[in-house]
């Protein structure tokens, strides 16, 4: 591996973090130690590092100093790493010459009790991340080549929906179905809500600008067979089935999927499901209102009683399907809407367990109980019990909200709303695009809420209901989502991907496969350099993790960031030993605040405090009378008011400024 | 200045994972003990036997690694990846006259405060009592 030339000029930044590091550890002592530091050419005590100002401050530095590398000694990195690899991009300086130490979660906050040694601690951590910063690399981003298309795995309205967008947004679009036609769940249901469309209107609808847009091709009767390749660049071999089955390989640039749900299947004799005759199912229910004309029958009967059971297959607190399919409620009590409409006088019985109408359908809720349907809470644990009476069925239901007391109610129809649950298939696409699926079995998100439609897999998106139960709106809502984020990667045609992966050296390497055995994502590859075969990685499809590294018997991979050097170099910083002096305090004994231990008032908060002892003060006032910038009392306010040392009294005569006083001037 | 050490700890800890679960025992002002330091990798199964043995020979006592186990979101296999590496370092800890007790692994998620600083105080006691 080529060495690296050692950083020269260091600029290391010490935050008191207006007391919460400062309040334990003795941040002066320690950038006096720092400046000592081998390479060291600033070290500084900053109030809070995050604040704009001092951000500006350390621009300058960089730029004035010609620093080649910097620390900054402050919180955890998962608040800061960001913002200060921002700052050093902003100054020039190469952000992946940048290194956060965390002497505030992992020190001064976690050793609160013990401030000598949280001292002692601090100026290892500090000095690890001096010789970090001196064997780190400037890294560029990887730039990738990128293909302008889009395969999308599901034609249901999601799969729909984004393939309309991002043929609009200039993509090639393929769009794969496995059915004999697009549509998905939606295309055979009636009126649906909140429109009131049909399903065959929306797809209609849908289909009709697919036909219109020449970049997208739809397969239908396809799946997907096998997936290689990588972000920018993947290979998608689909199947289509035919007298004799059609195999196309089919080049992507990033891959959608919308590949939806399936509804629950109640078990045999699961509310007399299959075992009584006359049990259905929400959807079979749907598709008798919408073929029965005049008068609503069913088995040769007509029908002038319904009992919707809800909740069936979901919620279960021992069984697979714990969540709550959320759109059920609110398809169940627009069904029984729109029968009402159609087959006036239909008596309609809702045995629920909580209804959950949310945000405008609630209106839906309301409507239904003022036509007259009669709702009926019951708890998990007493179930309705459904048996045939007659040519009727009769239920016994445990009325949860009148005294739990048993009734007996006769029908001439049960429904029972069932759920979304994953596709049986789901496994199957899974692995081979290698996405994980959650408890629930439904496709994995990274984040819940910082990246909803995203996939572990760089380049792999997910759209619509195959995340979770969604209704249209919300499946349409994610699905572009995704589209969005997925043009914004492939359409300047090349990618840029954080740099932090392994790095082979061919002159150690013996190419004994190893690390290719253990290479979950099949980065690893064989080259021949100089007449040798050795192990290469794919810096695209590389995910940085790191497995491959030991077990390399001749240590020939290190990856980037965290190579022997920089983790060997902390070792031995926090290995260092240190003399630190008692620190000097300032007068003032331990203090209790709302139950924070408060070690030594800086001296301002003293002033502060007698200031504020005459009365109620905003902060320009106060400034004034310290000759303080009004910035520095701001800072100091603001943790003053965290440990409940003040807090706000209103705002000032001009509206413009609040005024703060002492908490516990009694 | 001298005061009484508790033994020298080495924590690696994976950015996602059990990082997260260190920063909130500090957050809580949970405590454990001040000569417990953190290195953050990616994946617990990304260690190198080399990195071990250096800090045994820069004067730590123990090596406590923080696996992700079956959160891991890199690899299925990690929790048996991460325990290999611990068998290769014990095996080299031996040749060097290190007690192989000086290393030990659990998993720790993201919300482990309680557990990481009940695991720090678990593992002085047992790296003091191999000192007396
Ligand atoms: C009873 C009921 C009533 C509902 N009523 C309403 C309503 O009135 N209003 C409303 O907003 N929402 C309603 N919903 C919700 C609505 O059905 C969904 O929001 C919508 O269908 C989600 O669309 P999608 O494209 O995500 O999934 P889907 O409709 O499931 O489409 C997925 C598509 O992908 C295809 N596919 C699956 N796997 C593969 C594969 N491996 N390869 C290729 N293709 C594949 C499928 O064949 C299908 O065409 C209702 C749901 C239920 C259960
Ligand atoms: S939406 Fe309603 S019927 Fe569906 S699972 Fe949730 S609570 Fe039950
Ligand atoms: S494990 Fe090491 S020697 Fe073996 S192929 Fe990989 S890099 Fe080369
Ligand atoms: S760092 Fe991880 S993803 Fe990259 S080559 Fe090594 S094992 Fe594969």
């Amino acid at each position: 591996m080529e060495e690296k030339q050692e950083k020269k000029r260091i600029g290391v930044y010490i935050c008191h973090c207006g007391g919460n590091i400062s309040d334990y550890v003795d941040v002066e002592q320690l950038r006096d130690i720092v400046s000592n530091e081998k390479n060291v050419v600033i070290s500084k005590n900053v109030m809070f590092a995050c604040a704009d100002s001092n951000q500006k401050e350390m621009i300058k530095d960089i730029q004035e100093e010609q620093l080649d590398g910097i620390v900054v000694a402050s919180c955890s990195p998962k608040l800061h790493l960001h913002t200060f690899r921002n700052v050093a991009e902003r100054a020039g300086l190469n952000p992946y010459n940048y290194v956060q130490v965390n002497v505030r979660e992992q020190c001064s906050w976690a050793h609160s009790d013990h401030p000598d040694q949280a001292s002692y601690k601090a100026a290892g951590l500090i000095r690890a991340g001096i010789k970090r910063v001196s064997h780190s690399e400037a890294l560029e981003n990887i730039q990738i080549k990128a293909h302008k298309s889009v395969v999308i795995i599901g034609a249901g309205v999601s799969g729909m929906r984004a393939s309309i967008d991002l043929a609009r947004m200039g993509n090639q679009v393929f769009l794969i179905e496995k059915e004999a036609n697009a549509g998905g769940q939606i295309a055979g249901k009636g009126k649906l809500f909140p429109t009131e469309q049909t399903g065959k209107m929306v797809v209609d609808t849908l289909m009709d600008q697919i036909r219109r847009l020449p970049n997208i091709t739809l397969f239908t009767e396809a799946r997907v067979a096998k997936v290689t390749g990588s972000i920018g660049n993947f290979k998608v071999d689909i199947v289509i089935q035919k007298a004799q089955d059609e195999t196309i390989s089919l080049q992507a640039g990033s891959i959608l999927v919308t590949t939806g749900y399936e509804t629950y299947t109640p078990k045999e004799g699961e509310f007399g499901f299959q075992t009584s005759p006359r049990v259905i199912t929400l959807d079979v229910f749907d598709r008798m209102i919408r073929e029965c004309e005049g008068k609503l029958v069913y088995d040769k009967k007509q029908v002038s009683s319904v009992a919707f059971i809800y909740c069936v297959g979901m919620r279960q607190s021992k069984g697979d399907n714990k969540y709550c399919s959320r759109t059920c409620c609110t398809s169940t009590i627009h069904s029984s809407l729109v029968m009402h409409e159609k087959f006036p006088r239909i008596r309609a019985l809702h045995l629920y367990r909580d209804i959950r109408t949310y945000g405008k359908q609630e209106m839906l809720y309301e409507k239904s109980s003022k036509a007259g349907d009669i709702y009926l809470m019951f708890q998990e644990q007493h179930p309705p019990h459904v048996e045939s009476s007659g040519d009727q069925m009769k239920i016994t239901v445990k009325d949860h909200l009148t005294g739990k007391q048993e009734l007996d109610v006769k029908v001439d129809l049960v429904v029972l709303v069932t759920g979304m649950v994953p596709r049986t298939d789901s496994n199957q696409v899974a692995e081979l695009l290698k996405i994980p699926v959650g408890s629930d079995k439904f496709y994995n998100e990274i984040h819940p809420k910082l990246r909803p439609v995203e996939t572990v897999i760089n380049g792999v998106f997910l759209g619509g209901s195959c995340q979770g139960p969604k209704n249209i709106s919300e499946s349409v809502q994610s699905s572009l989502s995704a589209a969005a984020k997925i043009n914004a990667i492939i359409r300047k045609e090349t990618i840029e991907l954080e740099p932090i992966i392994a790095r082979i050296d061919a002159e150690k390497c013996t190419w004994c496969g190893k690390c290719q055995e253990v290479c979950e994502y099949d980065a690893i590859f064989q080259v021949e350099t100089n007449g040798k075969l050795v192990a290469a990685v794919n810096e695209a499809v590389c995910k940085g993790c790191g497995i491959c590294t030991p077990v390399c018997p001749y240590d020939a991979i290190d990856l980037i960031q965290y190579t022997n050097q920089e983790i060997e170099g902390m070792i031995d910083g926090f290995a260092q030993d240190v003399e630190l002096k008692a620190r000097e305090r300032e007068e003032g004994a331990a203090h209790e605040e709302g139950g924070v231990m408060m070690k030594d008032f800086p001296q301002l908060w003293r002033s502060i405090m007698d200031v504020l002892d005459e009365g109620p003060k905003t902060i320009p006032q106060i400034a004034l009378k310290l000759s303080q910038p009004a910035e520095l009392i701001t800072w100091h306010m603001m943790t003053m008011n965290k440990y409940f040392i003040v807090e706000p009294a209103g705002i000032d005569e001009n509206d413009e400024y609040y005024r703060y006083q002492l908490k516990n001037k009694a | 200045m001298e005061t009484k050490r508790s033994p020298r700890i080495l924590v690696f800890s994976t950015e996602k994972i059990s990082d997260p679960g260190i920063d909130q025992a500090g957050l809580r002002k949970i405590h454990y003990s001040p000569s417990v330091y953190v290195i953050s990798l990616p994946c617990s199964s990304g260690i190198k036997p080399r990195w071990v043995l250096h800090a045994l020979k820069k004067g730590f006592d123990g090596i406590f690694i923080a696996a992700d186990g079956h959160e891991c979101s890199f690899s299925p296999h990690c929790a048996e990846l991460t325990n290999n590496i611990i068998v290769e370092c014990q095996r080299r800890m031996k040749e060097e006259n290190f007690n192989p007790k000086r290393i030990r692994m659990a998993a720790l998620c993201s919300v482990c405060a309680e557990p990481f600083a009940s695991h720090m105080a678990n593992f002085s006691k047992i790296l003091a009592e191999l000192e007396s």
